[in-house]
């Protein structure tokens, strides 16, 4: 066990003291408190069921699988190149993000590798769908504790984002633009020197949500020291992304891996934060949206020249083996094991989406506190519904 | 009405007087909702708000009142049935009660008695009830939930607003509205009454403690908790649908314009100007067309105060209840009783 802070230790003595006011005798009964499956709060589906002794929790267990819409079965009926329509669903927010790792898997059995140009366009667009993806986080932070105005600067601004990924895929949401080898198309004309104003665009829109948000005393004392998760406490219910570097764990596999990918090639940090508390993880993510800037405007002065596919056969068989590859997406690790039998389709896919495994905390996050600070803690571990069903 | 020349009959001047509150409260209502709610919330979002119906969609509210007059008039199945439906009248009841006492004009009042101030914080917290019988009746627990924060909420910044308010009282030496806007328009500052004497000056600490617990009586960001959409689904309105929502609307932006109504009555001089520009020196002397003038620069003053409280509105996030019930017991009631002590000193001092 790690030495706790005081706040933590108070977090602690609160959910204890919960725990044993529904043992004392004359105590009234409790309420059933059901959040969801239709909530404002939930961003879809998710149900969390709470037990309240008065308006705090004493118990709490997120109920999922409303919106299962079985991606891993389907995949065994699609061919490889099919897959990407359908697992770009499963986050839908960044979705070009999710094709990459199973791509990346498909290489990695098929033992071939993308061409220098078309894996550091993958990165630009992987680091422009995990921008579009985070913005939006960042508006809804403020919705989900009244302040309606973000939101909309969130919007607007994650359109440009859009914008880009439509011009290069051609797809606003879905652009199912990854291939086996490669990627379907090349870069559009005036798209690097557009991206280059957008991102300054969207560093400002980083700067407005910091003054008016994070700046703001109420956010933050809705924010400090509410929905503590201690660094042990992260590993052991398998938390990713920026919900366990603001545990303090440094650890982000776009450093921390060899993969076919470019983020070798940039000069970025990995930003962490001691406290765990929902502040932090919202600031590192913050922090991360600029970051990702940083990589998209460094990334975008080295695209080297060359084709954007590799000699791959028409019709794709995959050899027979197992891979399996994660990478960093926005929510967090996001990982696919693919078996191939050497058919047209996968023969098995496990999805390891960040979303569910990050939900998993919320029974030990949510005990003893408050009806209110319920939705702190939820908007603040982000998950998205498409990423925890699947 | 001794202004009229020919003599009204009582049913005639009792009629007069609704259709008078009755203009009180919606237009203001109206404009409120208009131009904040829609417009300018609209613009601080980098959106153009309504557009389409009426000119810059000025006729987007009569569209609304439309479209919720049409819809179903649900009652839960579990729901205490005639309190649930009685529950938003009551609301908009205080707001009614609470209009009478707002003087527009030397003679342009509904009732003008002597305990004025008394009455209004009185009848103000009458719709706590009808909001705790909304939260009750619906059967629902996020209403529960919204209807006790509400009760518990309105309760604590009662207290601060009385206090806040005391100070005017102590200052003007009377609770009757139109002698505090008499006290203010014919005082002097250190002899120069060009400005007459705003209560503003004198009581800035009272007139933001004020505000504070207007914000908080409103259920308005940052003290919305009994409502929280994002979180208890609009709390004691989830149930509500169709006129019955529209009446809790109508309330919650009426009462904005009321409270903002007494707060300008109370410190920023109410309908009057500084009665030196004209060489007034009683109410008895003021002019007739005042009772023209008066209303409109009531409205002036009050889309002013109305404009503060939609702008903090539309920009922070929402305290917790805890920490807003610590805000009111813990800072503002301390702060208010300080300043009705400091206050009362300097009145026998001086």
């Amino acid at each position: 066990m790690t030495v706790l802070s005081d706040r933590q230790q108070l977090s602690y003595i609160a959910s204890q003291a919960a725990d044993a006011r529904l043992n004392v005798e004359l105590e009234t009964e409790g309420m059933t408190l059901n959040i969801g499956p239709q909530h404002p709060a939930t961003h879809g589906t998710l149900r969390i069921i709470c037990r309240l002794d008065g308006e705090q929790v004493v118990w709490a267990e997120p109920s999922c699988g409303y919106m299962h819409r079985g991606y891993e079965k389907l995949t065994e009926v699609r061919t490889f190149p099919q897959v990407t329509a359908l697992v770009n669903r499963i986050d839908w927010l960044g979705s070009f993000a999710n094709e990459v790792p199973f791509i990346l898997a498909a290489e990695k059995l098929m033992e071939i590798e993308a061409p220098p140009r078309a894996q550091v366009i993958r990165t630009i667009l992987f680091e422009l769908s995990r921008i579009a993806n985070v913005s939006l986080f960042l508006g809804d932070l403020g919705v989900q504790m009244g302040a309606i105005t973000p939101v909309f600067l969130a919007f607007r601004d994650r359109e440009y984002v859009l914008n880009l990924i439509e011009g290069a895929t051609g797809g606003r949401f879905h652009p199912n633009f990854d291939r086996i080898g490669g990627l379907k198309d090349d870069l559009p004309k005036g798209w690097i020197d557009e991206t280059r104003q957008t991102v300054i665009k969207l560093r400002e829109f980083c700067d407005t949500i910091e003054d008016l948000l994070f700046g703001n005393e109420i956010f933050q004392s809705r924010t400090r020291g509410i929905g503590i998760i201690p660094a042990d406490i992260a590993k052991d219910y398998g938390l990713s992304g920026a919900n366990l570097r603001a545990s303090g764990v440094d650890y982000d596999l776009r450093r921390d891996q060899e993969i076919a990918m470019s983020w070798d090639k940039v000069d970025f940090k990995v930003w962490t934060h001691p406290d765990g508390d929902s502040f932090a993880r919202c600031w590192v993510r913050l922090q991360e949206t600029r970051e990702s800037c940083k990589i998209v405007e460094q990334l975008l002065d080295q695209i080297p020249a060359g084709p954007v596919m590799t000699k791959v056969p028409r019709i794709i068989k995959v050899p027979e083996g197992e891979a399996y590859v994660s990478t960093e997406n926005p929510l967090g690790e996001m990982g696919y094991y693919v078996v191939s039998k050497g058919d047209l389709g996968p023969f098995r896919v496990k999805i390891r989406s960040a979303s569910f495994n990050n939900i998993s905390i919320v029974p030990w996050a949510l005990k003893g506190v408050y009806v209110p600070d319920i939705i702190t803690i939820l908007a603040s571990l982000y998950f998205i519904l498409g990423d925890i069903d699947r | 009405m001794s202004m009229l020349a020919v003599e009204i009959p009582y049913w005639g001047q009792s009629l007069l007087r609704v259709l008078g509150g009755l203009a009180a409260v919606l237009l203001p209502a109206g404009a409120i909702v208009y131009l904040f709610l829609f417009k300018m919330m609209s613009f601080m979002q980098s959106r153009l708000g309504p557009m389409e119906a009426g000119p810059f969609g000025s006729l987007q509210l009569v569209a609304e009142v439309g479209k919720w007059m049409q819809k179903e008039d649900l009652v839960p199945e579990a729901a205490d049935k005639r309190i649930f439906k009685m529950a938003p009248l009551v609301v908009l009841l205080s707001t009614f009660l609470l209009v009478a006492v707002v003087p527009f004009g030397p003679d342009a009042w509904f009732t003008n008695f002597s305990v004025g101030v008394f009455y209004g914080l009185a009848v103000a917290s009458v719709s706590v009830l009808g909001i705790l019988i909304a939260g009750w009746a619906s059967a629902n627990k996020y209403s529960l939930l919204g209807g006790l924060r509400a009760a518990g909420q309105l309760i604590a910044y009662e207290l601060p607003m009385v206090l806040a308010t005391l100070g005017v009282v102590i200052q003007a030496e009377s609770m009757n509205l139109q002698d505090i806007v008499v006290a203010q328009n014919t005082g002097e500052i250190f002899g120069f009454g060009g400005l007459g004497n705003p209560f503003i000056l004198t009581q800035i600490i009272g007139f933001l403690i004020f505000m504070i617990a207007v914000q908080a009586e409103l259920s308005q960001t940052p003290f919305d908790m009994p409502i929280a959409e994002s979180e208890l689904v609009s709390g004691y309105m989830t149930e509500y649908s169709g006129f019955r929502f529209l009446i809790f609307f109508i309330a919650e932006f009426a009462t904005a314009g009321v409270f903002a109504m007494i707060a300008s009555v109370l410190f920023l001089g109410g309908w009057g100007v500084p009665f030196e520009w004209f060489s007034w020196d009683t109410i008895d002397s003021v002019d007739d067309w005042m009772n023209v003038a008066g209303p409109l620069i009531m409205f002036t003053k009050m889309l002013a105060l109305t404009f503060i409280i939609m702008w903090v509105r539309f920009s922070f996030p929402r305290f917790r209840e805890d920490q807003l019930q610590t805000f009111a017991w813990k800072i503002l009631i301390p702060l208010a009783l300080a300043n009705t002590a400091i206050t009362a000193i300097l009145k026998v001092a001086f």
